[in-house]
């Protein structure tokens, strides 16, 4: 290649370019619930090997974002809502993308066997596992359960924090897994509803694109009766106290009687006035994961 | 001279390169605290036991048991602790 032709590339990647390959939104998602998880634990870690835990579960996390973009480049370059990353735009080469995933996903196993402990290290090896060939090569483009069963990679983060301090598995962590495991449905069919196009183009099956958006509606409101009683159940275990369980009662009550709203609605309803209500029942299911957790550290700090 | 000139996309490349040193240099900083941590919180006697005959010492204490020089299989030669081990040996 002459020098003439590698001027001419327009796109060449920045370091930017490959921070946003982690997918760091997702990434603050899964910082937060492993931190939380690793706090409210039974057992005191040092700050810095705290820290070092929770950094090498957000970098797990990130490599199996690079690794799902990698395979997932084709979908991606269609649907309006992720064109722009790195591997559709054309500034990194999906081959740099699926080296830089698996090079971070072994370095994020090993340091986090070497901080914490190795089973909490092989269980990140399994969550990236879980989100790269289960629900990214296997059940995303086959199944419109994929996100249900998939979800099951962005519930294990506070699992895994848990691990790094006691280095096992309790009810306390498993009933954080099902408040996320039970959440992600409802939260990613809501904003099916509203870029239901984007889906349909890329052939991902959704449940808006098997099922239809009524029966969307149902599962919606569902998944809010099936959520609640985990997430009142974590306010009795030794992680709770009054302050989660005032926060899960208002939150839960509200997310069922939004989901109601939600499922009552026609589609013309919907149409007519901007997906109002789809969208005012995704924010709140932002609002409702991160306060349940911040709830946790609350209560943490002031004493279950 | 136009091989000094700056073009844009050298510039693009020497953000990636700075990155990638700080990237680097905050993970070497990183595994050398963690080390000194690790050292320092008991991880010393772990690796210690690991690749190394365990020694009485090392183990945590039971209520009521004395430890006897005697009990010390590695007992360096000469020391009352070998000698006690060479009276009781078969």
């Amino acid at each position: 290649m002459t020098d003439a032709t590698t001027y001419q590339t327009p796109t060449e990647a920045e370091f930017s370019d490959y921070i946003a390959l982690l997918k760091p939104r997702v990434m603050s998602l899964v910082v937060f619930t492993a931190f939380v998880g690793l706090i409210v634990a039974p057992v005191h870690l040092h700050p810095l090997i705290a820290f070092c835990s929770v950094l090498f579960i957000a970098i797990g996390g990130g490599a199996s974002g690079a690794l799902n973009m990698w395979y997932d480049a084709d979908i991606d370059a269609v649907m309006n809502r992720t064109k722009s990353r790195p591997i559709p735009a054309g500034k990194i080469a999906a081959h740099e993308a699926l080296a830089l995933g698996l090079a971070l996903s072994g370095i994020a196993v090993m340091m986090l066997g070497l901080s914490a402990n190795w089973f909490a290290a092989a269980f990140l090896a399994f969550t990236i596992f879980f989100y790269a060939v289960v629900y990214t090569m296997w059940l995303k483009r086959s199944t419109p359960q994929n996100i249900v069963i998939g979800g099951a990679a962005g519930a294990f983060p506070p699992m895994i924090g848990w691990a790094c301090a006691t280095g096992g598995i309790s009810l306390e962590s498993l009933l954080m897994f099902a408040l996320i495991f039970f959440w992600t449905p409802p939260h990613f069919w809501a904003l099916a509803l509203f870029m239901k196009e984007d889906y349909h183009k890329a052939g991902v099956p959704m449940l808006t694109v098997t099922h239809g958006r009524r029966t969307t509606r149902r599962h919606i409101f569902a998944y809010t009766l099936v959520l609640a009683p985990f997430a009142i159940w974590l306010g009795l275990t030794s992680v709770g106290g009054p302050i989660y369980l005032s926060v899960a009662v208002v939150l839960n009550a509200l997310f069922i009687w939004r989901g109601w709203q939600v499922m009552r609605r026609t589609d013309e309803q919907s149409h007519a006035d901007g997906h109002k209500a789809e969208k005012s029942f995704f924010r709140l299911s932002l609002i409702y994961l991160f306060a349940h957790f911040a709830a946790l550290l609350v209560q943490h700090w002031v004493g279950a | 001279m136009a091989l000094r000139t700056e073009h844009e996309l050298h510039t693009r490349r020497k953000s990636r390169n700075i990155g990638l040193l700080v990237v680097l240099l905050a993970f070497v900083a990183l595994i050398f605290a963690l080390s000194v941590v690790k050292v320092q919180n008991g991880g010393g006697a772990a690796l210690e036991g690991f690749d190394h005959q365990v020694r009485p010492g090392l183990l945590p204490r039971e209520q009521g048991v004395e430890i006897r020089p005697s009990d010390n299989p590695v007992a360096a030669p000469g020391t009352p602790g070998a000698e006690a081990g060479a009276r009781t040996a078969p």
